[in-house]
């Protein structure tokens, strides 16, 4: 069975795949945030394109920062956006 | 203490406010960020710079509290503060326009003053905001700055 996750987008990464957030369901093999981000990019050319430089991509599950190797889970908030720039 | 607002703030009252009754307070820092009309990334001085007529401020609600709060307890654990404020606005602002403000009270000013400049240094690299620039050429989002990471590793320590 798949679980869903809500997966939130911000800045140019929400204006390039064209969603402010939306709950998947999670295959599966994904297991963790870097296989979450190779199994976004092939769900079209907006996440391909998105997605492409993960150098300047940051991940935050359940509202902290996390790495390529964290786990994601079913009913984890998904955060996805490029290096911040307040202050 | 933390906030996160559209509308501006009055400096005066907040920083008389922070202090207010407090005897033990010997000095006051503060920083406050505003809006520019040129942006760095065309060119490193402001005559190769692009004009920027306005910004928009865009954040994550919940985690913007959550790492404000979480930058806000580690300078109160560093140096010994009275009181701390950290006001960020979101939304479209103009040159000239208030974007933060931030102000430690100590008994003593080196705390004062260090604390201030780490809450502000941290802010720029932890704290989930982005800002998207209004230029000639049309809206540009701006990109993080290596010098940001830069100012905040030399506050890093081991433990």
């Amino acid at each position: 069975m798949s679980a869903p996750v809500k997966l939130l987008y911000f800045a140019w990464l929400r204006a390039r795949i064209g969603q402010v957030e939306e709950e998947v369901p999670l295959p599966p093999q994904v297991r963790d945030v870097a296989g979450l981000l190779e199994w976004l990019r092939g769900r079209g050319p907006r996440y391909a394109e998105a997605l492409r430089d993960l150098s300047v991509i940051r991940v935050a599950v359940n509202q902290d920062y996390v790495g390529a190797e964290h786990p994601v889970r079913a009913g984890d908030e998904i955060a996805i956006f490029p290096p911040v720039t307040g202050g | 203490m933390i906030r996160v607002q559209r509308e501006d703030f009055d400096v005066g009252r907040e920083l008389e406010r922070l202090s207010a009754g407090d005897h033990t307070v010997g000095g006051v820092a503060s920083f406050i960020g505003l809006v520019r009309d040129f942006n760095l990334q065309g060119g490193s001085s402001a005559s190769s710079a692009e004009r920027v007529s306005a910004m928009t401020l865009e954040h994550y609600p919940g985690m913007t509290e959550r790492k404000l709060a979480e930058i806000e307890a580690e300078a109160n654990r560093r140096w010994p503060l009275a009181a701390s404020l950290i006001i960020h606005r979101y939304g479209r602002l103009e040159p000239g326009d208030r974007i933060v403000l931030v102000a430690t009270a100590s008994p003593h000013r080196d705390a004062a003053l260090a604390a201030c400049h780490f809450l502000i240094d941290w802010l720029k690299t932890e704290a989930p905001f982005w800002k998207s620039e209004e230029t000639p050429e049309g809206e540009r989002w701006v990109e993080a700055r290596a010098e940001d990471d830069a100012a905040k590793s030399r506050w890093s320590r081991e433990g």
